[in-house]
């Protein structure tokens, strides 16, 4: 293709990514987003005005080279895209299928001023399963330093982490408590919207370009404590994330029937409660589910329910059934992404906005039939900055559903503090870190992800790994001290 | 991979294994469990940790087979392996000088309760132990029960060995023994026993600990499936326990969780029996 002008570019329209009709895909865990073909990819590409100041490099928490990797991607050279990518992104298939890129880098797109910004995401993702495919560019791996670093934990932080201190040349020991690495990659995030082939392809990669000895089915905290890790490695990196489920505080929460979205997201996903039988761990199809929240999970929660209901239908030939999402502020508050909302929308769920339970109902053999609920009103804004949500007197009524996913969050879990003495905590169960370097409080010992953050996202624990990485890397090589 | 070391069947349905997991073995204690899945297909199943050898890095469990999982667990035979192994578990036991303990094992709980009473007898305790199961073919370890004992009593529900009643029978009389002085009780079996275990020992004020084997996925306190509701709100089993004051614990809530999975357990069981038959072994070992 000839070079284009500024102007023609302008002219061109962003890509729609091809998607799974909706009615199809309630009944199957087969990935939503089909991906660009490499046609469309390169047109995408020619979109990038390739600013002299790219703001979208500014929105990315790892600070990926966008213009460059664009550059090479519409110029037909993937191995060079490939290697620019690489060069701030050892996960981009996952990256560009999970990010929250409308908020970060496409959030910043200049052409997103007048029109829509490139879709920058949907690029990470072409290029990232290019390599997954191709493997035209191993991580290399720098002269060996002869230091050992503990990682623990696999998810967004650990693995960035690990990878980044493998290239560096140390020798990296991956700690996991699960039968599997990837953490929320693989337990949180469901099949349709993450393959599991894409994690594992991901981390295979690297584990064997930087020779990663990765232990599963160890508990940090119970098979080995901190102070063990601090007296064999040189370095420790929690990386432990969110997993602690919270419920609320109202009665009935110990009813059959009431699960954290962990419970139900770790049972369909992670152990693959969808195809029970042929799995051994079962997972429960409710008639009509009420999943309470409103955030990413929340949607996972409500979307992996809508197909639970759709395959069991088509199994026994009756119908489906609801799944209703029950949250106290109104739709313009969802914290969840504008796409997973809309792919929601488009999949049946029933939304129940301004709407708080107050009571889980429980019928026969205590298992769940209701719910007790108060119709809310938006007050004055709080400290979020969202308006908050007030009940509306005598609004009290019932809901009938034999299913209650609780998605509201999660906090650290606090078995990697035990026999960890000096690792000091907030009161919220976060780590204390510093957010340039990922140091804790404890000497050698650095954290980063949602043990210090709390629940966030997956590229904001990819950015805290790297960063604890860098350096954990100048204290190994002597450059600072602690 | 972990490498079975060693298979004995304790009663038809009730098997033990060591099973090679050094990095398990290292820090168990009494009290504590593990995660056993046995293939890239299985589910997490907790098992409480029966004994451990820390030289040779292995870990006892005794399990019955009871469901699908239980049942193929119970068809691996030495030299093969388990996927996953994770552990240990769960707070130990606290084990110190109480004076004259009782420790009350029915069913497949003989296997947990024995290193405690070990522990509790190394530490200087009067032990005082109640075995009980169905009938005398489901009843095991009694040997060893007998060698960390002061005193130990036996019972099946049918008389076929010992003395034919509940576990609690024998607990209400060694309760209500002045002499014996009794400060505290452990007692790990079904959920059904340990209720009315608690409810044995709750008119004489004795401190009761109970060791909760609920519905369980990771273990770790991510999935919060295990939880239990005591006076004062609800715990996990995995890391707040496994062990709680039995006269805490609610109990209708628990065993009605327990029933939660039953069709679905069923039905795993009903298709492994089908496979089981078109391979033409059986399902079911050491039958």
């Amino acid at each position: 293709m000839a070079e284009l002008t500024q102007k023609e570019r302008l002219k061109i329209k962003r890509h729609e990514m091809p998607n799974q009709d909706p009615r199809e895909r309630r009944g199957n865990y087969d990935e939503v987003a089909l991906g660009y073909s490499e046609a469309t990819a390169r047109e995408e590409a020619e979109r990038c005005l390739q600013c002299k100041d790219p703001k979208c490099v500014q929105g990315c928490p790892v600070g990926v080279l966008i213009p460059q990797f664009i550059k090479a991607l519409r110029e037909g050279d993937m191995v060079k895209a490939v290697e620019w990518m690489k060069v701030k992104n050892n996960l981009p298939a996952i990256c560009g299928r999970v990010c929250p890129q409308e908020t970060q880098c496409e959030g910043n797109c200049i052409l997103g001023k007048k029109g829509e910004p490139v879709a920058i995401g949907r690029l990470e993702r072409f290029v990232g399963d290019f390599e997954l495919a191709g493997r035209t560019c191993p991580l290399a791996k720098a002269p060996a330093t002869g230091k050992k670093v503990a990682v623990v934990g696999s998810g967004p932080a650990g693995l960035t982490c690990a990878v980044d201190l493998g290239r560096g040349g140390h020798t990296v020991t991956l700690f996991e408590s699960l039968h599997g690495p990837g953490g929320v990659l693989v337990y949180g995030i469901p099949e349709f919207r993450l393959p599991k082939s894409v994690v594992h392809g991901e981390i295979n990669y690297a584990v064997e370009c930087l020779g990663i000895d990765i232990k599963v089915d160890h508990v940090i905290g119970r098979t080995f404590t901190l102070d063990d890790l601090l007296e064999e490695y040189d370095a420790v990196f929690l990386g432990t994330g969110a997993g602690l489920p919270s419920f609320m505080r109202i009665p009935g929460i110990n009813l059959n029937g009431v699960m954290s979205a962990n419970e139900f997201l770790t049972r369909v996903n992670l152990m693959k409660g969808y195809l029970f039988p042929r799995y051994d761990t079962p997972v429960k199809v409710g008639k009509k589910v009420a999943v309470i929240g409103a955030g990413n999970v929340a949607m996972d929660s409500v979307r992996c329910n809508l197909r639970l209901q759709a395959l069991e239908a088509a199994k026994t030939g009756t119908n489906s059934g609801e799944v209703h999402m029950v949250y106290r502020r109104s739709r313009e508050e969802v914290p969840a992404r504008a796409e997973e909302v809309h792919h929601a929308e488009e999949e049946g769920v029933i939304f129940d906005f301004l709407t708080n339970p107050l009571e889980i109902l429980g019928g026969e053999k205590g298992a769940v039939r209701g719910m007790r609920c108060i119709r809310m009103k938006l007050g004055e804004p709080d400290k979020s900055g969202r308006r908050s949500p007030i009940p509306i007197e005598g609004s009290e009524f019932e809901m009938e559903v034999d299913t209650v996913v609780m998605a509201l969050g999660t906090s650290p879990n606090p078995l990697v503090f035990v026999e960890a003495e000096g690792l000091e905590r907030t009161k919220h169960g976060t780590a204390v870190a510093d957010t340039e370097t990922g140091r804790t409080k404890k000497p050698r010992v650095w954290a980063g992800g949602d043990v210090v953050t709390g629940a966030a996202t997956v590229i904001s624990a990819m950015g805290a790994g790297k960063r604890a990485a860098a350096d954990i890397h100048k204290f190994l090589k002597g450059e600072t001290t602690w | 991979m972990y490498k079975i070391l060693k298979k004995q069947v304790l009663s038809g349905v009730i098997k033990l294994m060591d099973v090679h997991a050094p990095h398990v073995a290292k820090k168990a204690k009494a009290g504590q469990f593990v995660i056993v899945r046995i293939d890239d297909r299985g589910e997490r199943i907790p098992l409480t940790i029966a004994d451990f050898d820390r030289d040779a890095g292995s870990i006892t469990i005794i399990f019955q087979e009871v469901g699908k999982s239980t049942m193929q667990l119970g068809r691996i035979e030495p030299g093969g392996e388990l996927s996953s192994f994770a552990g240990p578990l769960g707070h130990p036991t606290e084990i110190k000088k109480y004076g004259s303990v009782v420790c009350v094992g029915g069913g497949v709980g003989v296997a947990p309760i024995y290193p405690i009473a070990r522990s509790l007898k190394e530490a200087g305790n009067r032990v005082i132990s109640i075995i009980g199961a169905r009938s005398k073919d489901l009843l095991f370890w009694e040997e060893k029960m007998r060698a960390v004992s002061d005193e130990l009593i036996v019972c099946t529900d049918d008389g076929s060995h010992g003395r034919k009643t509940l576990v609690t029978e024998p607990l209400k009389e060694v309760l209500a023994d002045k002499d014996k002085n009794v400060a505290r009780v452990w007692a790990i079996g079904p959920a059904i026993m340990m209720k009315f275990v608690s409810l044995a020992t709750r008119p004489y004020q004795v401190p009761t600990t109970v060791s909760l084997n609920t519905i369980m996925i990771d273990g770790t306190g991510m999935c919060g499936g295990c939880r239990v509701l005591l006076d004062d709100g609800a715990r996990f089993v995995c890391v707040d326990g496994p062990e709680f004051d039995a006269h805490k614990v609610n109990w209708e809530s628990l065993l009605s969780r327990l029933q939660f999975y039953r069709k679905e357990e069923q039905l795993a069981v009903e298709q492994w029996r089908h496979t089981c038959r078109l391979e033409g072994v059986s399902g079911e070992g050491g039958k």
